[in-house]
């Protein structure tokens, strides 16, 4: 993958497929450690079947919504010399975190996260996404649940134009509290 | 900074645009981009948004911009599939950001597939 945005993108696309109805994307920046974190509601994983995931190849190929998505998430982490984890119950749901060190030259760029939550919400528009971003204490927070809020009923949240929106808006708040500058 | 007053505006131009869209009743032609590991790995994300871009600025009603999972052939990713109602589906390989410009000017807007980018026997 050539942004960590896409990572992101990936893992959430595993929360679609679980059934998640809400899934919640956190990216906490504390120095040189970023934090990035999936947790869904979704059907959630079995404890043979977690102790599995971050191999490609013991996947099996009635469970292919997991892949190599995971693997490459948690190679990209420990690459710079972060860490992963993942935790699931059954019928609650799954947390996937890792953390990234920022400074390793083996660090790659977390790229357009506007991008990927938009990308998210067309594909799953009656899903509640939210973000939140933590820059050493500086937060940004969305929500789909508050775009609705404002669309009503009449103009549903994957149009362009909306997705457009959204897009910016998360991208430009992120460049705010990032003092000018993307990750 | 982006700002609710500026959602509330998108909001009453979109709501105008439904409402003339209703009173033509289009039929949905369907764009799909395969959104796997295999897909986003490829490129498949800035395809799908360009496509999403391309249908914003053109004004495009009738036109719905979806995604699926893998379709199967991960090397010749990113992959799109396009359903115009009538026709026969028509997928297309490789496919970068402008490559979607050419798709939506000669295919969505014209009706001429694009044969570079179609899928073959020998790919």
């Amino acid at each position: 993958m050539r942004e960590l945005s896409l990572n992101i993108l990936d893992i959430a696309e595993n929360s679609i497929s679980a059934g998640a109805s809400l899934i919640d994307i956190s990216l906490i920046l504390r120095d040189k450690r970023l934090s990035v974190n999936i947790r869904d509601n979704g059907r959630g994983m079995s404890r043979e079947f977690l102790k599995t995931v971050t191999d490609p190849f013991t996947t099996s190929r009635t469970t292919r919504k997991v892949g190599v998505g995971i693997p490459f998430f948690k190679m990209a982490a420990e690459m710079t010399g972060g860490s992963f984890d993942i935790e699931s119950t059954v019928g609650e749901g799954t947390l996937t975190s890792a953390v990234f060190i920022t400074d390793s030259v083996d660090f790659i760029p977390l790229g357009d996260i506007g991008e990927t939550v938009g990308t998210l919400i067309m594909h799953a528009p009656l899903i509640s996404f939210s973000l939140k971003i933590d820059v050493n204490g500086k937060i940004y927070e969305f929500d789909t649940m508050e775009i609705k809020d404002v669309l009503g009923e009449d103009v549903p949240i994957d149009n362009p134009e909306v997705i457009d929106f959204i897009k910016n808006t998360i991208n430009e708040n992120f460049y705010n509290i990032n003092g000018g500058s993307i990750l | 900074m982006k700002s609710i007053e500026e959602l509330k505006a998108i909001k009453a131009k979109v709501q105008a645009e439904l409402n003339t869209r209703d009173a033509v009743g289009d039929a949905d032609t369907r764009i799909v981009v395969g959104m796997a590991t295999c897909g986003i790995a490829a490129g498949a994300r800035p395809v799908l948004n360009a496509f999403l871009e391309e249908v914003k600025n053109r004004h495009l009603s009738g036109v719905k911009v979806t995604q699926t999972g893998c379709l199967g052939m991960c090397r010749l990713e990113p992959m799109v599939e396009v359903y115009v109602p009538g026709k026969d589906k028509v997928t297309y390989i490789k496919i970068t950001p402008d490559a979607v410009k050419k798709i939506i000017a000669e295919h969505i807007v014209n009706g001429n597939v694009v044969s570079e980018y179609v899928i073959r026997n020998n790919n």
